[in-house]
């Protein structure tokens, strides 16, 4: 075996393994939706798995879930960018610290951190029980909308304060500086200079939380009581309920239509290789 | 020349307990060109930072044109900074940059766009105003953060080791352009640097700073030639520092042997600092010299050869046209014009002969 033979060996032997997860669990999973989405039980091409989102239950969901992900996005960057900015302007030795404390719920299970809110917003749950103690009228949040959105907020906004905080904190304190030097007041900086210079933190985290909110299931059936569907809870639905995966499948590749827009949007404004990755 | 323009008073600043600018004043004239020189840590960057706004002194009173601007934040001084890393909007083309400040004062479209004409000329890169900024050199972006800078017409442009980041010949040629745009726009230049050449190169006025201390202040040649102690001729340029006595006035002793010198006034049998330039050091016949040494390295550099001589326990540097192999018995002789004699320093804070560079 001469070097060359050996060379294109090694090569294979080292990226063999990635190759077969990439196949196995990414590439064929994707193209059995794509072959589920398209095709009759009996096995007929047709586009009826994916028109189907033209039917007004399932339009409707689609339309919740961008509706609900929308808000919870801007809910989640309203309240990020100035915390991010608090922590990469902190003066604190360990500001560092202060932010791994904001992503620590992360470490807990997603599921547990959601049933955790079904305590807090229950009808009898704790903030009724203690608007109830101190005179206040009961809210009612559960199983609407409004506690979803709870849930996405929470669960996602971590995804949201670390790339803008990885943004923010790289930025040098001269280029700032230079903007004052040249004149501007402490709005005119912010509006000019430290506003745009983030903005790849800014897309990059949007991204990262309208996807997941786009896609999920799990904190609308808890906190919705599967009384609130989105279109994650009807493709769960056909999955699990109807054990139709051609339907299923169907709307997945719609959902993923969507989520393909999003990432070329927030591609198109990453800077060459500048983007802020999460981590 | 005699207007003083800014006025540093007892201007002290420490960080966490640590002093790095001590009851410092420095006044600096109209449309001079005035270097900070130092090493790392002697203070000159916070000197800068303090005269444009971004670092607040402790104690003392910074003087603009006899306004007392200690506590004005950095948009509301009549001065420009040019950043070290030039510290360019990235976002924004290179004619954004250079129009930022006059758009921040609201001044007319047309204006703005003859300035970024004018100032696109005068740092010769006339035509570049539409390409963004990451697609140029380090050269250029560094004149676009001095165009970025003039185009406010400030009384006193600040300069933190602006050509630091760029090689050597570049840097060279940016003194050159340096010292002719600041002929040409007639402007003060605080310059901060701890490259003592270009400080030589381009400055009216050398202030050497060490430990959060002035050393000195003087011309470049001042400098130089009469070194006021031990870390002043250690830092700006080769030396040879060797402990003497002055035996009286315009007699030192040196390593065992009396040399002529010119200095006068430091009383008798007095222990001073002695500094004589390598290039002061002329190497004669044995007999001939004041003392006698051999040669013990000899590098050609050029210019020059560089050698070293050991004469008496002390390995003296010379530098000299003449080449004598190593090996070789040579004699020392050294002008006595050429011999600068210097106090010991009678402090701790004056001792600071070690360069931490």
């Amino acid at each position: 075996m001469n070097k060359k033979q050996r060379r294109a060996l090694s090569q294979l032997m080292l990226s063999g393994p990635y190759t077969v997860w990439m196949a196995g669990f990414i590439v064929i999973p994707l193209f059995l939706i794509v072959y589920y989405g398209m095709t009759t039980k009996a096995g007929a091409f047709t586009w009826e798995n994916i028109t189907a989102i033209t039917s007004s239950v399932n339009l409707k969901a689609l339309w919740l879930s961008v509706e609900l992900s929308f808000i919870c996005t801007v809910i989640c960057l309203v309240l990020s960018y100035p915390l991010a900015m608090i922590l990469a302007n902190s003066k604190m030795k360990n500001s560092s610290l202060t932010a791994f404390l904001f992503i620590l719920p992360m470490w807990m299970n997603a599921l547990l951190r959601t049933l955790a809110w079904l305590t807090l917003l229950e009808n009898n749950g704790v903030i009724n029980t203690v608007l109830k103690a101190i005179g206040l009228p009961a809210i009612h949040i559960i199983n609407t909308p409004t506690a979803i959105v709870f849930g996405m907020v929470y669960n996602y906004i971590p995804f949201m304060i670390l790339p803008i905080y990885n943004v923010l904190v790289k930025l040098d304190r001269n280029v700032i500086n230079a903007a004052r030097d040249l004149g501007a007041n402490a709005v005119q900086t912010f509006l000019r200079v430290i506003l745009p210079l983030s903005v790849p933190g800014i897309i990059s985290g949007i991204t990262m939380v309208f996807v997941p909110s786009l896609t999920t299931f799990a904190i609308s059936d808890i906190l919705g009581g599967s009384k609130i569907l989105l279109l994650g809870n009807i493709i769960e639905q056909k999955f699990k309920t109807a054990n139709n995966w051609h339907a299923g499948s169907g709307l997945s590749l719609v959902l993923m239509v969507f989520i393909i827009i999003t990432m070329v949007v927030s591609s198109h404004y990453e800077k060459d290789g500048e983007s802020a990755s999460v981590w | 020349m005699s207007d003083k323009l800014i006025d540093l008073i007892n201007i002290s600043k420490s960080y966490d307990g640590q002093v790095v600018l001590d009851e410092m004043d420095l006044y600096i004239r109209d449309n001079e060109f005035l270097t900070l020189l130092g090493p790392s840590g002697c203070g000159k960057t916070t000197t800068l930072r303090i005269i444009g706004g971004f670092e607040t002194p402790d104690t003392g009173k910074v003087i603009f044109q006899g306004k007392d601007i200690t506590n004005l934040p950095p948009n509301q001084r009549d001065l420009n900074t040019v950043f070290q890393k030039y510290a360019l909007f990235t976002h924004m083309t290179v004619e954004e940059n250079i129009a930022f400040g006059l758009r921040i004062k609201k001044k007319s479209r047309q204006y703005i766009k003859d300035k970024i004409d004018y100032a696109l000329k005068l740092v010769n890169l006339d035509g570049y105003g539409k390409r963004s900024v990451d697609s140029l050199s380090g050269g250029q972006q560094q004149r676009i953060a001095i165009a970025r800078a003039i185009v406010n017409e400030p009384k006193l442009l600040l300069l933190d080791e602006p050509l630091g980041a760029l090689d050597l010949k570049l840097r060279q040629d940016m003194q050159y352009e340096l010292i002719r745009l600041k002929n040409e726009l007639g402007i003060t230049f605080i310059y901060v640097t701890h490259d003592q050449e270009e400080a030589l190169t381009m400055s009216d006025t050398i202030v050497v700073m060490n430990q959060g201390y002035i050393q000195q202040i003087g011309s470049p040649e001042a400098i130089y030639n009469e070194p006021k102690n031990a870390f002043v001729a250690d830092f700006i340029g080769e030396s040879n520092i060797i402990d003497g006595i002055m035996i009286e006035d315009k007699l030192v002793r040196i390593l065992g042997a009396k040399f002529p010198c010119v200095d006068t006034g430091f009383g008798t049998n007095r222990p001073v600092d002695v500094v004589i330039r390598p290039e002061d050091v002329e190497l004669v016949a044995p007999e001939a010299g004041t003392i006698a040494g051999t040669v013990t390295s000899l590098i050609f550099k050029g210019v020059h050869y560089e050698m070293d001589v050991m004469a008496n326990g002390y390995e003296w540097l010379v530098h000299s046209t003449k080449m004598f192999p190593v090996g070789e018995a040579v004699g020392i002789h050294v002008d006595p014009f050429n011999i600068q004699i210097m106090n010991k320093p009678e402090s701790e804070d004056e001792e600071a002969v070690t360069i931490d560079e």
